[in-house]
């Protein structure tokens, strides 16, 4: 029979299953081919806590979300529209990120007696009518992946690994895929495993086979391409992307790059990124704690490193000391920070952005340090690279701010090259007549950098008062005085080396959302959807937060209201009203989760109708 | 090492110049409390550094918190006066970002114990070539008097008025336990002694860890006079030397000798032992260097000074440099194009 294509602008699918069940193979793969295919999207895994949950339980499940259309994708996908669930566990947890009328598609052997007591169901939500406002399609997969491979004599375990190949297979068939991607990524992987390379590339067809040829999905759909840039891209999470960024910025430097860190989740990644690189000469030291992990990092930038620290929330704690050292002895440093859900331990594998006044903030005595904010995951490149090449200008530590949602999350990226690239040109201090250790740059108010091993320079720094100018210790009241004035001042002239504020939508009028980090994809879509509807709404992202863009508070003026989407209870927002003293009205959840795109539609909404 | 900082330094790791112990002397002055045992360290040091013909802006000193923190100012060197606990960590990176740097860190029993006792276990394990001068007095001095990690127990202070009830460290075996390869101790009021070792430190390649008898006359004055002052020295301390036996007393009428692995005073004078009895100093041997450590606190024993252990390992920063001496063969020199061009790609036209 002719199966129906139907046209589609953008789907979200949501692959989930148990830890083993290979979802992020499937949700990966899923997002290469389309991204070859040229469509926009937009990724999110979705890991359990556990590292081995017991298989079947309802924290063993792994989930993967793609986003993807013909148009722009700026988001993962408030809703799925498609949710391949594996087994029932993965069901239960999914269902609610599924749209009313959505597609379900169960492998109906992950529903059995025992499966559905370790998920919690009392009766099988297949059999019981609960589903019924949802498009149910039932496969057994298990069954029919065992058909497949029927004449290879594979061991069961074998054959119970290739399952999610089949879930795949249909899906390339329901939107219209190629399987050569993942068919050259099978033989690229398993090589040396022909039987592999068969059993793999087999399920998957059969996967295919199966949706075209039995009746039980009756609906095909296309997604065109997007109207993407001309260029060559990758998909990129924001992980990776800072990574790239340390690299890049110490390519372009000429200098070494240097990462003291401990592993902690989200931040990891970047790390085990960073430990690839050693033919760029990066040296990644896996430190016994977090506070080694930036003490180092500040013994190799004295030595002439670029140097990084990599963490999340409870380890930017513990380096709240070290990073006063780092103001001290004004050494340049990148701090990267994905944020997770605080406090304390908090939530390790979800995100949140409440880190931000700990960031500007959170330190004893007077200690400014320039924090930055990436907004989406390939922004972290950019952001990364924009870091290092303040810490270097500037002698400073710099805080970048990222999150567990855009370091996991990833995104179509078009490549930069080299050339493109901002310049970044540190000098180190040779010159030993008249040298005094905290000589300034009228401009930038940086002191040089003088680094052991070059003749004549011998100096000392530390973490005591400096006397301005010479650095020797110094605990006079007037040149302490001086001293944090002369350090804040320095932070702040970044101002003036930093683009300026951008609004998207017009550049007045009653509403102006403004927003950080992670939550950009998401205000956009909203604040574009309410463009289109007519509204007086426009959006201001801020990636450089302290200092601010010289612009913001003219920006700021110019709309009636100012809205502050976060997820915490409101930190920007403090900033704002208390340097702008405007009454700006937060929007605030704190769940572990990004926000949707249509709760801060409804705030627009309200905002605008009157209701603050 | 990076291009920038290849033209920036000294490539020799030679002096050209002859130096005195003064070229080591800053222009600061030495606050430490008149008597302080530290000045005993610093002449040490200025009287070694010379010897050791290494270009001078190539020699970092490294410190955390505390009297003996203060060292770096005082060294016409390059010098970081770190935070509390942190100048193993710190160091470690310089070490690793720069292994052409001859890297010394001056801790104390608090600072490299106690805040920063995580930090040196690790930098132990890891054997980076760091020379740690631990100045042991026993006793808090920067924040004026409280019991230290290595206070003997029931000692009274200003924090512990009925006496504490801590069991000290003996710094000797927790840095052989963390895998020390060259553990040692030394004397303030002994100039040749410490001289010696500090020599052999600096020569060491690896992790040196020499723990000096530091005398804090303030607030923990003669803690260490037993082992340090003429009556009663000779017959408290053992010096152990490399390949010679372990002789003490008055007229080296005492020997050590080995009981299973119970090391057991013996006489030489009452004509029941001889030397040939005594155990022989072997500082290859990692066994007997914990026997010999684990005498410290044991009051029937004289205290072992001395080099207690000093081998070979391979270090944390020369097997770094080899994986990425091989990553360049094996992939070439990273080129920035190529990486950021990597992964799987696809082209929009
Ligand atoms: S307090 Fe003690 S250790 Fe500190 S400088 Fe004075 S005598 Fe030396």
């Amino acid at each position: 029979m002719e199966k129906e294509t139907r046209v589609l602008d953008e789907v979200t699918i949501r692959f989930a299953g148990d830890s083993g069940d290979g979802m992020q193979l499937t949700g990966g793969q899923f997002t290469n081919t389309s991204a070859a295919m040229g469509n926009d999207l937009s990724t999110l895994p979705d890991y359990p806590a556990e590292i081995r949950a017991p298989i079947g339980t309802t924290y063993g499940v792994s989930g993967f979300q793609i986003h993807f259309g013909a148009t722009e994708i700026n988001t993962p996908g408030d809703h799925c529209d498609i949710l391949v669930a594996m087994n029932a566990a993965s069901l239960k947890v999914n269902l609610r990120s599924l749209q009313e009328n959505g597609i379900i598609i169960v492998n109906t052997d992950g529903f059995g007696d025992k499966n559905l007591k370790l998920a919690g169901y009392s009766q099988s939500p297949l059999a019981d009518g609960s589903l019924t406002k949802y498009q149910l399609f039932q496969v057994d997969i298990t069954k029919l992946t065992n058909l497949a491979l029927a004449d290879m004599n594979l061991p069961q375990k074998t054959i119970d690994k290739t399952k999610n190949f089949f879930a795949l297979g249909m899906m390339y068939w329901m939107f219209n895929r190629t399987l050569d991607n993942t068919n050259q990524w099978i033989i690229d992987k398993f090589g040396k495993k022909p039987e592999m390379v068969e059993a793999n590339s087999r399920v998957m067809k059969a996967g295919w086979n199966y949706a075209e040829t039995t009746d039980v999905f009756a609906v095909k759909y296309d997604v065109k391409p997007a109207p993407l840039t001309p260029g060559k891209y990758r998909n990129i999470n924001g992980n990776q992307a800072a990574a790239l960024g340390l690299v890049a910025a110490a390519h372009q430097a000429n200098l070494d790059l240097f990462l003291g860190t401990y592993p902690i989740t989200p931040a990891s990644d970047i790390l085990h990124e960073l430990a690839t690189f050693k033919n760029f000469r990066v040296k990644t030291f896996q430190c016994e704690d977090e506070i080694a992990g930036i003490t180092s990092a500040i013994g190799a930038s004295f030595g002439g490193a670029l140097a990084a620290t990599t963490t999340s929330g409870p380890g930017l704690a513990l380096k709240t000391e070290a990073m006063g050292l780092a103001v001290m002895v004004e050494l340049p440093l990148v701090i990267i920070n994905v944020q997770r859900g605080g406090p304390s331990t908090g939530l390790p594998t979800k995100t949140e952005q409440a880190d931000l006044l700990q960031a500007i903030y959170g330190r004893n005595g007077e200690s400014p340090i320039p924090v930055i904010a990436a907004s989406t995951p390939s922004d972290c490149f950019t952001m990364a690279f924009e870091a290092s090449r303040i810490a270097l200008k500037y002698m400073t530590p710099v805080i970048l701010l990222t999150d567990g949602y855009l370091g996991n999350g990833s995104e179509p990226w078009l490549l930069p090259q080299e050339k493109d690239l901002p310049s970044i040109a540190p000098k180190f201090r040779t010159n030993p007549e008249n040298y005094l250790p905290y000589l300034r740059d009228d401009v930038t108010l940086s002191r040089e950098w003088a680094i052991p091993g070059t003749i004549g320079l011998e100096h000392r720094i530390g973490g005591l008062e400096k006397q301005d100018k010479t650095g020797n210790i110094n605990y006079e009241p007037e040149n302490h005085d001086l001293m944090v004035k002369l350090r804040a001042a320095k932070v702040e002239r970044i101002a003036n080396d930093i683009p300026l504020a951008k609004v998207d939508g017009p550049e007045s009028g009653d509403l102006l959302v403004v927003g950080w980090g992670g939550t950009y994809g998401t205000i956009k879509t909203a604040v574009e959807r309410k463009l289109k509807e007519g509204k007086s709404v426009a959006h201001l992202h801020l990636k450089y937060i302290n200092p601010l863009p010289k612009n913001v508070g003219e920006i700021l003026s110019k709309y009636k209201y100012v809205l502050v989407p976060e997820i915490n209870l409101g930190q920007l927002i403090k900033i704002l009203r208390e340097k702008f003293l405007i009454p700006a009205i937060g929007l605030n959840k704190v769940q572990g989760l990004p926000f949707r795109s249509i709760e801060i539609e409804e705030k627009i909404d309200s905002v605008l109708g009157g209701k603050l | 090492m990076s291009i920038l900082v290849d033209e920036a330094v000294n490539q020799s790791l030679v002096s050209s110049v002859k130096y005195t112990s003064k070229d080591f002397s800053s222009d600061q002055d030495v606050r430490w409390c008149p008597g302080c045992g530290d000045y005993s360290v610093l002449a040490q040091v200025q009287r070694i550094l010379p010897e050791l013909n290494y270009p001078k802006e190539k020699i970092v000193f490294i410190s955390g918190i505390g009297c003996s923190s203060r060292f770096p100012y005082y060294m016409d060197t390059y010098g970081f006066h770190g935070i509390h606990g942190r100048a193993t960590a710190i160091a470690s990176g310089l070490k690793i970002a720069r292994p052409d740097l001859m890297v010394w860190v001056a801790t104390g029993d608090g600072d490299g114990l106690s805040i920063g006792g995580n930090h040196m276990i690790h930098v132990l394990r890891r054997n980076i070539d760091l020379n740690i001068l631990l100045f042991n007095n026993q006793i808090y001095g920067l924040t004026k008097g409280q019991y230290s990690p290595t206070s003997e127990s029931g000692k009274i202070t200003k924090s512990s008025p009925v006496g504490s009830v801590d069991m000290p460290f003996n710094p000797a075996s927790l840095a052989l336990g963390s895998g020390g390869t060259f553990v040692a101790r030394s004397l303030d009021r002994d100039p040749k002694h410490m001289q010696t070792i500090i020599k052999r430190a600096a020569e060491h390649k690896g992790t040196s860890f020499v723990e000096i008898y530091q005398n804090c006359n303030v607030f923990n004055d003669g803690a260490f006079f037993q082992f340090t002052e003429k009556e009663t020295k000779s017959d408290s301390v053992v010096f152990l030397e490399h390949g010679k036996p372990l002789v003490f007393g008055k007229d080296g009428d005492k020997g050590i000798k080995l009981d299973g692995f119970s090391p057991t005073v013996v006489s030489l004078k009452d004509g029941s032992h001889s030397t040939n009895d005594l155990l022989i100093h072997n500082e290859k041997d990692s066994t007997l260097a914990f026997i010999l450590a684990n005498m410290t606190y044991n009051e029937e024993m004289p205290r072992p000074v001395g080099i207690f252990l000093a081998v070979d390992r391979p270090r944390y920063e020369d097997e770094m440099e080899k994986q990425i001496d091989s990553a360049i063969s094996k992939r070439g020199k990273g080129q920035l194009d190529k990486l950021l061009n990597g992964g799987d790609t696809w082209v929009i036209q």
